[in-house]
């Protein structure tokens, strides 16, 4: 390699600091395992951060205040009021916008020499894989089964490291996948869980802190494996358990078997359909109905009965439907507030706990039940 | 020889609890496994895996006996 070849090389791997620069980051400077050179590799990486919720913006946070030089945040979500308990990034003057332009607005204040991508789209099989082509790096803060799989496998296609998070409750998980031939998410899961057998954050709650706490050890993943420094969790899981101040690390091994599968599949990965994979398809024995659906049907004056399982400051509420409210947890006590011979539709906020509620009174001996698909929030 | 069960996420709603000792006499993971349905009805519709000794098994796994068993669901939260 010519002196020339050699410069071209280490300009695209590293970046010069301005003095400004080297001012700001001087705390990280002054570590050995950093240096001016560590910082400057912060600085050429590119990384993606997949969602921008409560995993999402602890990275951002914290990939932006290190220097990580170029970070693209996609998320099609808008902030919602009940997103500020954990998603700290965001003000209330945010409710309602998007949530990767809102986030890069906040970030640019914090540190306006890290260069942000923003994209305020879905993640799909159709833009995954030339969108994974312009970063180093993918970070996982998604909040269901069937992108937690297309990005896997896009990460597997693309041959990129997959930095996982992933929180229940008062519980996270942490990995980093598919580095440097390690294992994969469909190492440690290969098969997705049965549709709404996992309940998610906006169905069971979860506590404030915990996406904080799971989200910075996602982020210190990712310095890691751009410095280069300490040991990756590649190969292991990492749980956390707040209530009980408990980390546990498990080793994963490489499923040759589960790696190949995705491969061979890569041809037709901008077909896929992941919902599919994951069972989130309509049931044939589960009636549901759309929102344009259910106004049709009041405004027709049809003769049914509306049942809100959610608990009962849940936003919003339409008094147009006249709905009987019983959060889901009381339903076994209150079968009397429910007419056993109306037709009867049932929703919750995005359409999982009353999938739950319904399961459940059809084996309590109920019928003519409609799910509302998707949930009260598409009014 | 005491196995301790330690259950994680929905596993721990399943069982009511976070971790227990089951006095050993089961030959494989399998085994293990059968019973804890009986135990727990609920766990038959999830899907978890199992770590024996912190690291990730399958069911063909020889119990000695001995073993922290870990019952780890997929999160999907973010």
């Amino acid at each position: 390699m010519s002196e020339e070849e050699r410069n071209i090389l280490n300009r695209r791997t590293k970046m010069e600091l301005t003095d400004q620069e080297k001012n700001r980051y001087s705390r990280h400077i002054l570590l050995e395992k950093v240096g001016l050179e560590g910082q400057e590799k912060l600085k050429a990486a590119k990384v993606l951060v997949i969602g921008a919720g409560g995993l999402g913006c602890p990275v951002l946070q914290y990939l932006t205040a290190a220097g990580v030089g170029t970070i693209g945040i996609i998320d099609f979500d808008r902030v919602d009021a009940s997103n500020l308990q954990r998603q700290i990034l965001y003000t209330v003057a945010d409710i309602g916008k998007n949530k990767a332009v809102s986030a890069k607005n906040r970030l640019t204040q914090n540190n306006p020499h890290v260069n942000f991508d923003v994209y305020p789209e879905k993640l799909t099989t159709k833009n995954a894989l030339e969108l994974f082509s312009r970063y180093d790096m993918v970070v996982d803060g998604t909040d269901n089964f069937s992108t937690r799989y297309l990005v896997n496998d896009a990460c597997v296609i693309s041959n990129k490291p997959l930095i996982y998070g992933a929180i229940y409750k008062f519980e996270g998980q942490v990995s980093v996948f598919n580095y440097e031939q390690g294992a994969t998410y469909r190492c440690l899961f290969p098969e997705p869980p049965t549709a709404g057998s996992v309940p998610n954050c906006s169905d069971v709650g979860v506590i404030g802190v915990l996406p904080g706490i799971i989200g910075t050890q996602q982020a210190n993943e990712v310095i890691k494996l751009i410095l280069e420094i300490g040991n990756p969790l590649s190969g292991k899981l990492l749980t956390y358990d707040a209530l009980n101040n408990a980390f546990l690390t498990l080793n994963i091994n490489r499923s040759e078997e589960a790696v190949q599968k995705v491969l061979s599949n890569s041809k037709d990965f901008e077909n896929m359909d992941y919902d599919f994979f994951c069972g989130i398809t309509k049931n044939d024995k589960m009636s549901e109905i759309s929102v344009a659906e259910l106004k049709e049907w009041l405004s027709n004056s049809k003769n049914i009965q509306i049942i809100d399982v959610r608990e009962d400051w849940e936003q919003p509420q339409i008094k147009e439907l006249n709905a009987i409210n019983i959060p889901l947890n009381a339903i076994p006590t209150n079968f009397d507030k429910i007419d056993r011979d109306k037709e009867t539709v049932v929703f919750c906020q995005h359409g999982i706990r009353s999938l739950n509620c319904i399961e459940y009174l059809e084996q309590q001996g109920f019928n003519n039940l409609i799910n509302l698909e998707g949930g009260i929030v598409n009014w | 020889m005491t196995l301790i069960i330690k259950y994680f996420g929905i596993t721990a709603d399943a069982s009511g609890k976070e971790e227990e000792e089951l006095s050993s006499h089961y030959s494989s993971i399998q085994e293990l496994k059968d019973d804890l349905l009986i135990r727990y009805s609920d766990l038959e519709k999830m899907n978890f895996k199992i770590a024996a000794n912190h690291t990730i098994i399958t069911d063909d796994y020889d119990l000695i006996g001995n073993e922290e068993i870990a019952l780890l669901p997929p999160f999907s939260g973010g």
